[in-house]
């Protein structure tokens, strides 16, 4: 094992325990993606480039967006809702 | 909360999904309202009045703390199990065979066969795709119809229907509320981004599909590939663009046509006898695009029916419909 892949493998074990340490959803989602970016390349020095291009598209990609809008329909993501309403009260003014 | 340490935090998931003790422990003052006149309580007291043997009081003792005790020992056991599983796991991996080692298990006669045969036998030379599509195709159609029934079910969960919705017209958004009916039009990075990526991911996609026979990739990395270019395209456009070539219509045919394509290409193989099929096909020049026999259509429908399926995802969980 190169130094390399040791690398990522210690970044794997960090992101999987700070994700269910993370309290925020939104934080946890960002470091899950991160976590299937970093599985996608030891896919890659696993010699398996097909797997790591669809860890990369549905991993990374599709399932962290479908989570994203998850948390935005039961209205998990505070920031953004309360920019909304502040928009929304600045119209109405 | 904050400054509690991780250690703190751990303890703290570990006792998550535990009871909540306000709920059932019971205060003091609870235990005074009892009303004595009723015949049970009555019978308590002749009880109590009476030579407790030690086997009452303890189920008395065990009455009053066996909730507490329980959590402890939840908490307890939760963080034992954990712990010795993670152990257990690492044990086994100390023990697993190295990796691409020549005298692993998997190293039998299957594999020889699939190396020794698949450029003959099935026209790929990448072999991955001989064995998913041609060996062990009957396997892949099982899971395209596994993708297929998901995407029924969450259509029947999340799709809204109504009167708005079936002309065509959505109600306002600020009337609603929805958060689903705001689109994310204004965003400048992402649109000048999404110009970029989106036609890439549509080539790429379509190119991974069309070497799937001869380069590593295949059906459903490449419909995972357009999939994302189709998803990108609404997220930085708005729906109302990509209905222009990809709406609900566009869909269900898309859809409903490579299933059936896909199927009847595998009803043929197994008529067949799904052994020596392709002495009736013309299996093309290994390398090539067209070779492989009936690979490269089953690529091509796979990777459409997985891109529909990943867009029909994303689209009816934010706003209910294609």
């Amino acid at each position: 094992m190169t130094l390399f892949e040791g690398l990522l493998l210690a970044f794997l074990i960090i992101c999987a325990i700070s994700v269910s340490v993370t309290r925020n959803l939104l934080e946890s989602i960002i470091i899950y993606m991160g976590f299937s970016l970093i599985m996608s390349v030891i896919w890659l020095t696993l010699e398996a480039p097909d797997l790591a291009i669809t860890e990369a598209a549905v991993g990374a990609g599709v399932t962290s967006l479908l989570f994203f809008a998850t948390l935005k329909k039961i209205h998990a993501i505070k920031a953004e809702d309360a920019k909304q309403k502040d928009e929304e009260e600045k119209h109405e003014k | 909360m904050k400054n509690k340490g991780a250690l703190s935090r751990l303890w703290s998931f570990a006792e998550y999904g535990s009871f909540r003790e306000e709920e059932f422990t019971l205060s003091p003052s609870d235990e005074r309202h009892i009303d004595t006149d009723t015949p049970e309580n009555r019978w308590l007291t002749t009880v109590q009045n009476s030579e407790r043997s030690v086997g009452a009081r303890a189920a008395s003792w065990f009455s009053r703390r066996g909730v507490e005790i329980f959590q402890r020992l939840y908490r307890v056991a939760a963080v034992f199990i954990c712990f010795t599983l993670i152990g257990v796991l690492l044990a086994v991996v100390a023990f697993l065979p190295p990796f691409g080692g020549a005298d692993n298990p998997a190293v039998n006669e299957v594999p020889e066969r699939y190396v020794a045969g698949a450029v003959e036998e099935t026209g790929a030379t990448n072999a991955v795709a001989g064995m998913i599509s041609a060996y062990r195709g009957f396997d892949t159609l099982g899971e395209a119809h596994v993708l297929f029934v998901a995407a029924c079910s969450v259509m029947a969960l999340l799709r809204i229907d109504g009167p708005a919705r079936r002309h065509g017209c959505l109600p306002d958004p600020e009337m609603t509320g929805e958060d689903m009916d705001f689109e994310p039009n204004s965003d400048l990075i992402l649109r000048k981004a999404a110009k970029i990526l989106v036609p890439l991911s549509f080539i790429f996609g379509l190119y991974v599909i069309l070497n799937g026979t001869s380069s590593p990739g295949g059906g459903f990395s490449g419909g995972a590939l357009m999939g994302a270019g189709v998803i990108l395209n609404s997220v930085a456009f708005g729906f109302s663009r990509t209905e222009r070539f990809f709406g609900e219509r566009v869909y269900h045919i898309v859809k409903t046509a490579c299933l059936t394509v896909y199927a009847l290409l595998m009803a043929y193989f197994i008529y067949m006898g799904a052994n020596g099929i392709y002495d009736h096909v013309w299996l093309g020049v290994p390398g090539g695009i067209v070779s492989g026999g009936l690979i490269l259509p089953i690529n091509i429908a796979v990777g459409f029916e997985v891109a529909c399926t990943m867009y029909c995802f994303y689209a009816l969980f934010r706003k209910g419909g294609l």
